[in-house]
């Protein structure tokens, strides 16, 4: 019996890493975004000569293809800088798949860097702000998610001791990782006694203000097997956009991660009971509980006590952001590019102290703008195809 | 026959002292913020329309400000005739708006040169 559709697997992540998480003083956003890519090219057994598909998406750098490409020196055939936001990496990773597939390239370099911590001092958005919300000076990002958390407590009777859980969740992970910026005991009672920022939504309710990079390689399951490192076979991509303002979303406590979720199973032939761990993108800790909620993990309105039962930290029954994720691991502006990265560590068993035992599925899902534009990737071991 | 500038239009209205947004005739949608085409049906015959003003609070939080500025409600209503919008809900303390509440539109100045619509309690004087 076949399962999902003809892609998946055709496609697999052969080289990952990481550079610079955290601060990474003097350095610029490109030299950021080319040491991940060379480190992910090594990691590969390639040479940057070998990439000729090539993915980025820089809020400071409009053109920051041909930029990247310059400053690795290589020549791609395929130069993609599709910009979703946060979510943009995912997506490159589905049209990669696609261009794999084609036979229009044989290796592609997904790669991204931010010096918005030590440079900028602050979240860096690309964003167009709104002619209609600029009048009313939201502080956004944080106001669109703290609109929709308020609607997701009034909905659901979801507390703010259940959204601090997902923060202390990310801290315990954190600890267990030696990469992660922020590190150290947090409990509930400490993310509640942080300042607010924009009701509900406290302090520690945010993700952090990093610099960063990440880089991954993919190409098709028949090259991967040449390589040194264990392939991570992409089994189904897809992403979704539902909206740009938050006060356009339909139901502001389901985003389109509903529907990119659901296309990314059908297409990998695996659901949500199939997953051994689950990286996503937590720019606040609402994202969490109504990501876990869209991508079929529980039900929709479960996702606070879902959370707050300990289901998602370290020992619980579905571990969710091992690395520390954007709260608490690290977060460069655009942290999409880190669910994938960790998902191939995790399936690759170099998760160190926090690998999932016996870990062969993992979903990525990525988020950008105000829960406008979601995208999920399935990936697993060469045995669940 | 394309639209006339529906930001600028908006926006004109609004220092005319009128609040109007988009309907289309041939499918009744209203439509907010404005646009060239009513993005569920596709209608283009958009006419400028005074809504009633009244709405429900859809959402609501608070910009918390450092000292000595004051915080700031910021929510989203939910207009009687359908869309919704980004908006302040004044005349009360911030956190005292709650969603469900029933609210209407007022006309002020904007922190920029022009006017914006905020919205009061609707028993509000």
């Amino acid at each position: 019996m076949t399962r999902g559709s003809h892609l998946r697997g055709k496609a697999a992540f052969v080289g990952a890493a990481t550079f610079g998480c955290g601060e990474a003083p003097g350095y610029t956003a490109i030299e950021i975004a080319a040491e991940a890519g060379r480190l992910a090219i090594a990691d590969a057994g390639l040479k940057p000569q070998d990439i000729d598909g090539l993915f980025i998406c820089l809020p400071a750098d409009f053109l920051s293809g041909m930029t990247i490409a310059e400053h690795l020196g290589i020549h791609p055939k395929m130069t993609n800088n599709s910009r979703t936001g946060g979510s943009a990496f995912l997506t490159h990773a589905e049209w990669a798949m696609l261009a794999l597939d084609a036979g229009l390239i044989d290796y592609a370099l997904i790669c991204y860097g931010s010096n918005q911590r030590t440079g900028a001092g602050k979240l860096v958005s690309a964003q167009m702000p709104s002619p209609f919300e600029v009048p009313y000076r939201p502080n956004n990002p944080v106001a669109s998610y703290a609109l929709a958390a308020s609607r997701h407590m009034y909905q659901y009777g979801t507390t703010s001791e259940q959204l601090a859980s997902v923060a202390v969740a990310a801290r315990q992970w954190a600890n267990l990782n030696p990469e992660a910026f922020r590190r150290g005991p947090l409990s509930i009672e400490d993310v509640l006694a942080t300042r607010l920022v924009a009701d509900p939504l406290h302090v520690a309710d945010c993700c952090l203000v990093t610099d960063g990079g990440a880089a991954v390689v993919m190409t098709r399951a028949d090259r991967a097997k040449d390589l040194p490192k264990t392939p991570v076979s992409l089994l189904g991509a897809a992403s979704a956009t539902w909206h740009m303002e938050i006060s356009q979303l339909a139901d502001v406590t389901v985003s389109a991660a509903q529907e990119s979720g659901q296309r990314a199973y059908a297409q990998a032939g695996y659901g949500p009971a199939d997953i051994d761990v689950v990286n996503l993108y937590d720019a606040f800790s609402i994202n969490t509980i109504m990501f876990l909620e869209d991508l079929g993990f529980c039900a929709k309105g479960e996702g606070g006590p879902f959370v707050a039962s300990g289901a998602i930290s370290p020992g619980g029954s579905l571990p969710v952001n091992t690395n520390g994720g954007g709260l608490s691991f690290c977060h460069p502006g655009m942290y999409g590019l880190y669910t994938m990265v960790e998902s191939i560590r995790q399936l690759r068993g170099e998760a160190g102290d926090r690998q999932i035992a016996g870990a062969k599925l993992a979903l990525a899902h990525g988020n950008g703008g105000t829960l406008s534009s979601q995208a999920t990737c399935v990936l697993g071991l060469l045995e669940t195809i | 026959m394309s639209q006339p500038p529906p930001t600028a239009t908006y926006f004109q209205n609004l220092a005319n002292g009128k609040f109007m947004i988009q309907r289309s005739p041939s499918t009744g949608e209203w439509v907010f913020y404005p646009r060239m085409i009513a993005p569920r049906t596709g209608a283009v015959d958009l006419e400028w329309v005074e809504p009633s003003g009244l709405g429900t609070v859809y959402a609501t939080s608070v910009k918390r400000m450092k000292p000595p500025a004051a915080d700031v409600n910021l929510a989203i209503v939910e207009l009687d005739e359908g869309p919704r919008m980004m908006t302040h809900v004044q005349s009360i303390p911030p956190e005292e708006v709650a969603i469900g509440m029933r609210v209407r539109a007022q006309i002020v100045d904007g922190p920029d040169d022009g006017k914006i619509v905020v919205f009061v309690p609707e028993n509000a004087a």
